[in-house]
């Protein structure tokens, strides 16, 4: 004869193990989460112009850096994780309306003024330009 | 030339284990007509029948009734011999190990529950195994996997209620209940 079915009744099915492994499957979601979402945090920008590095830095303070193309001056902004390009000459504007980048390996080009913005960090786990 | 009869006699087993996979496999074509909100995470409500033989019957029984039911609903799917049968008896086969391996596990301490949530991270781990290895060879693969485990342990803990409270009202029948 089935008992009504409450709250109490499917707690009672429940054995001591296994809210253990049922909290450990949880936890180990948690981890695998931080471990795989977390871990694409960008800790440094490389700026090139023409194809060689031009700048080289990490994104723990804010500045600006403005990079020399064929077209005049290409304006960098940094701040702590994230970095933009924040006045480019090209006509077409595409880098500058990308705004902020905040992922490692994503990209930002200006290619009419040659400049590019790239985040680094540890575990690429993309690649914007052969993606 | 000579006829030959071959008469076979199903055993009280084999009833057993048509009846079994008939119903697990109408779970899971049922299972296929509710909308998911992502490709591979499905509740696997099939498993509620493969837990509950794996209590009463064994485990022998147990991967009768789960392979039965995964060739079988797949040709109702028309998934058979797509990618998607290869996962489902890939996800399986690891889950009738895992289940293996849970049922030395105390019976005190460990239900259906655990059986369960064991055997869904077994099969989502040997899915995304065979999904790096063959259909989306790199690492982005594993990038939903904390979704899939989250979803595994959801259903996991639904799938495994439901076959303690249908073991809690069946008969008793040797080997014994876990």
């Amino acid at each position: 004869m089935p008992d009504s079915i409450s709250v109490r009744t499917w707690y009672e099915l429940l054995r001591p193990g296994d809210w253990v492994v049922a909290l450990a499957g949880l936890a180990a979601c948690v981890v695998a989460g931080f471990w795989l979402w977390r871990g694409s945090a960008p800790d440094g920008v490389i700026v090139r112009t023409s194809g060689k590095v031009f700048a080289e830095t990490d994104l723990s303070r804010p500045h600006r850096i403005e990079v020399p193309g064929p077209l005049g001056l290409t304006v960098i902004e940094i701040e702590p994780g994230r970095a933009r390009v924040a006045s480019d000459h090209g006509p077409r504007q595409y880098c500058v309306r990308q705004g902020w980048l905040t992922r490692t390996g994503a990209v930002a080009i200006c290619a009419p003024n040659e400049v590019s913005l790239m985040l680094t960090g540890r575990g690429v786990n993309y690649d914007s330009l052969n993606y | 030339m000579t006829r030959s009869i071959i008469e076979l006699m199903p055993t009280a087993e084999d009833d057993r284990v048509a009846r079994h996979a008939a119903a697990a496999i109408a779970l899971a074509v049922a299972e296929a007509a509710i909308p998911l909100p992502l490709p591979g995470v499905k509740p696997g409500f099939a498993n509620i029948i493969t837990l509950t033989v794996l209590a009463r019957w064994g485990w022998r029984e147990a991967a009768w009734v789960s392979l039965l039911r995964v060739f079988a609903a797949s040709l109702l799917l028309g998934q058979f011999l797509a990618p998607g049968f290869f996962l489902s008896f890939a996800g399986a086969l690891a889950s009738l190990l895992a289940l293996a391996g849970a049922m030395r596990l105390p019976k005190k301490w460990f239900g259906p529950v655990s059986y369960s949530i064991f055997a869904a991270f077994a099969h989502i781990g040997a899915q995304l195994v065979l999904v790096r290895l063959w259909l989306v060879p790199h690492d982005g693969a594993f990038y939903l996997a904390p979704l899939f485990g989250a979803a595994a342990v959801l259903f996991g803990l639904v799938n495994g209620l439901a076959a303690a409270a249908l073991l809690r009202d069946l008969p008793s029948r040797e080997p014994s209940c876990p």
